[in-house]
């Protein structure tokens, strides 16, 4: 238990301590490694270059520095990442190797390891991460922490103002006073459809019941998105600290988290989380003598993408089968065990706490005239720079792309980006300069999402991509209702006979048909949203369909079943590596004769391709 | 019917009475089942009916409904592909394809010396490596053919 007063001692020290963490002149002799835990980084071994640092520094009996795992820093496509603070030294893909020569030089000696610096987007070695191109655009407030702290130690989240709002809240603001700051922010919900973050929690307060809840969707299963994660992994008591100021505001007293169990790091710091600040009486009864009780639980998904839609979440809280309710009754009024509801995502909370500290005209100074603050992204697919960015709303997709993206590899082309998942669409290359919000995403048919971005260039097949996300749905609807069950399975048929190159036109007006009437008659998002794909592919790549059913060509000789490889005779010089690296002997000719591919044999592998030595083949 | 029989002396108890008698905690417990054992068995099933009070096919239906959960044993070495987007376009399929091709099974598959598994897997959240591809939990990163090939290779020797 600590007291509002040992817990304000503990800021006011830990800020000092911590200062050269965000000041690059902090007047200090000590240095602070920090080192990238997040997913990404972890996958790709930073837990041994901690490990390192750490024997190393012991070793050596080296003073006045320390190595810290913090969260993620965005960069992810340059991991394992560790920065070097109080000079903010950024060092990209450092091996367990490198350790020993960033002490000796860095730690010891001030000199920069050029070696490891990372390259920006014109080829150049940047020191500082804040000169990197890909930070220069951000702004960062639902991920100011992550990266900065280390997210397994409470006083260090408390260091940077952490459960300060919720003290102003709990001592100075009664639960109308929230709400209005809330609303007057305009803060949105991040988890894709964009309800008014006020609005929900006004309708949550309004009933009266002798019990609510409070909850958090962090069921994050749109494929290609890792915002979530990212927060809770990078700094989870910003969550905690925002759920209890939910909870005081709408008047529950327990809150839970609904994780999916793919994410072990997640839900393993979010627990550590909970158990400091049950330590601290930040949560629990009386807390800090206001009479306001309030507890956390996790409960874990288990890998089922329709139990993001509210309803199946609270389903599969109370430990049913995950399907949807029908709605109304909303949430807020009859919800977990039909008591009211409150539900928000990760992103939306992680805002909270900073909307209440700097107040509801900071907030909404940052974005567009209808999307407020800033919104996180997911950065993948064919772009250089994949990682976590955070910007204001409004920046335009090419910024996204091209100057924090850094561009498309291999010097090919923009295709299309893809936003919102399997509920969201394509945008193509004439919309790269939308400014992108909740509405102008969906007034070019696609939709915010809860912020996978993927980028494609031009060696992606459009349909094969509608194809790609159809067998998405088809194998998460969760069949309760008619038209999400057998639609979504017949327009993937549909699109695989197309794929196989036996569509007919017809097929394309029956796919626009169905994906009408499966938008209209579905029970709740999933179906609703799961003919999006295709809709916006067939939109903005309508020449590919197509090419597709009256061709038979797939331009980006994705479609295998379209694709003839051929055997240049021009080029050829009878080697016959070809034929010996085909694995279903489909290559004729004799020694020293040009070779010749039988279609009709070939399975399309492509290892022919590879063993050409004069790429003769294609 | 054969009567089913459990005082909670059976070999799930420790996992149950780490949780209160609330069907709520259905798939907490499940969770830690498919954890311990690698699928959750019909004696599995049968405890946990008789702790919480509810019926097999409730059970049952909560199993078949979630993807994490599964009623046949995994192999011995877990191979999990990304199928999630970021990995897709990175070519993702062509690594479970190979897969699927030099082990000779589909997904969800167990081979039939149990010692290897496929799955194609949604979003595992490491896009910045994609594709990627898990080995009992492992993540392998910035994955190819080739690696694939090489990592069982490896595999394939250190066990003989």
């Amino acid at each position: 238990m600590k007291t509002l007063e040992e817990i304000e001692e503990i800021r006011r020290n830990k800020r000092q301590e911590l200062d050269l963490r965000v000041n690059q002149n902090s007047p200090t002799r000590e240095k602070h490694i920090l080192i990238c835990h997040g997913t990404g980084c972890t996958s790709s071994k930073s837990p041994e270059i901690l490990k390192k640092f750490k024997e190393i520094i012991e070793e050596k009996h080296i003073e006045n520095v320390r190595v810290i795992k913090t969260g993620c820093f965005g960069l992810c496509a340059k991991g394992p990442i560790v920065i070097i603070r109080p000079d903010d030294t950024f060092y990209a893909m450092v091996t367990p190797n490198d350790c020993e020569e960033i002490i000796e030089k860095h730690i010891l000696k001030g000199e920069i390891v050029e070696r490891l610096l990372c390259k920006d987007i014109d080829g150049s070695k940047v020191q500082k991460l804040d000169e990197l191109s890909f930070y220069k655009k951000q702004k960062r407030i639902a991920l100011k922490n992550c990266g900065r702290i280390n997210p397994e130690e409470i006083d260090e989240y408390i260091a940077f103002d952490g459960y300060k709002a919720l003290e102003k809240v709990l001592k100075e603001m009664t639960p109308e006073d929230v709400i209005k700051v809330i609303t007057d922010s305009g803060l949105r919900g991040r988890g894709g459809a964009g309800f008014p973050t006020g609005k929900k929690w006004e309708l949550t307060k309004a009933p009266v019941a002798d019990q609510k809840y409070v909850v958090c969707n962090a069921d994050e299963g749109d494929p290609g998105a890792f915002m979530d994660r990212s927060i809770l992994e990078g700094d989870p008591h910003s969550v905690v600290e925002a759920m209890a100021i939910a909870a005081y505001t709408v008047g529950a007293n327990q809150g839970y988290i609904y994780v999916r169990a793919e994410y072990p790091i997640a839900v393993h710091r979010f627990q550590i989380a909970i158990d400091q600040a049950r330590e601290y009486g930040i949560l629990g009864k009386n807390i800090w003598g206001t009479g306001f009780d309030f507890d956390l639980d996790i409960r874990l998904g288990a890998g089922a993408f329709v139990c993001g839609e509210e309803t199946a979440l609270l389903e599969s809280i109370e430990g049913k089968r995950g399907q949807p309710r029908v709605k109304p009754p909303y949430p807020a009024v009859s919800g977990l065990w039909g008591k009211p509801t409150l539900i928000n995502n990760v992103e939306t909370y992680a805002n909270i706490a900073q909307i209440i500290l700097n107040g509801a005209e900071w907030y909404s100074s940052i974005g567009t005239e209808t999307s407020k603050g800033t919104k996180v992204f997911a950065l993948g697919g064919n772009v250089n720079n994949i990682g976590l960015v955070e910007v204001p709303m409004g920046t335009t997709l090419r910024e996204i792309v091209y100057d924090i993206g850094g561009g498309i590899p291999n010097g090919r082309d923009f295709k299309a980006a893809q936003t919102g998942g399997p509920s969201g669409g394509c945008i193509p290359k004439e919309h790269l300069d939308t400014p992108i919000d909740y509405e102008s995403l969906k007034q070019i048919g696609s939709m915010m999402g809860s912020g996978g971005l993927i980028v494609m260039d031009d060696t992606k097949c459009m349909v094969a991509l509608a194809k790609f996300y159809l067998e998405f749905t088809v194998s998460e609807s969760c069949g309760k209702c008619t038209p999400c069950r057998i639609g979504t399975k017949r327009m993937l048929e549909t699109l695989t006979k197309i794929c196989d190159g036996k569509g007919t036109e017809e097929d394309i007006h029956k796919l626009e048909k169905l994906a009408t009437n499966i938008i209209k008659s579905s029970v709740c998002g999933l179906g609703q949203s799961a003919p999006n794909p295709v809709i916006s592919t067939l939109k903005y790549f309508r020449d590919e369909y197509e090419e597709h059913v009256i061709d038979k060509n797939c331009r980006a000789k994705e479609c295998k079943a379209m694709s003839k490889i051929i055997i240049d005779p021009e080029k050829c010089k009878g080697c016959g590596l070809c034929q010996r690296s085909c694995p279903v002997s489909a290559i004729k000719g004799e020694a020293r004769e040009k070779r010749e591919i039988d279609q009709d044999k070939c399975i399309k592998c492509g290892t022919c391709l590879a063993s050409c030595p004069f790429k003769a083949i294609g | 019917m054969e009567e089913i029989k459990c005082n909670c002396e059976g070999v799930y108890k420790e996992i149950l009475e780490k949780y209160d008698k609330d069907k709520s905690n259905l798939i907490k417990i499940l969770n830690d089942v498919q954890e311990k054992s690698g699928y959750i068995p019909l004696k599995a099933q049968q405890e946990i009916s008789e702790y919480l009070n509810m019926p097999l096919a409730e059970i049952y239906g909560v199993i078949t409904f979630y993807s994490r959960f599964t009623l046949k044993p995994k192999g011995k070495y877990h191979v999990a592909v990304c199928l999630g987007t970021a990995c897709y376009v990175k070519g993702s399929q062509k690594i479970l394809d190979r897969l699927k091709e030099r082990l000779k099974i589909e997904e969800g598959e167990t081979t039939a010396d149990g010692k290897y598994s496929i799955e194609a897997t949604r979003c595992v959240g490491a896009c910045g490596l994609a594709p990627v591809f898990t080995i009992n939990n492992e993540v392998h990163g910035k994955a190819t053919v080739k690696m694939l090939d090489e990592i069982l290779d490896q595999i394939d020797a250190n066990e003989e």
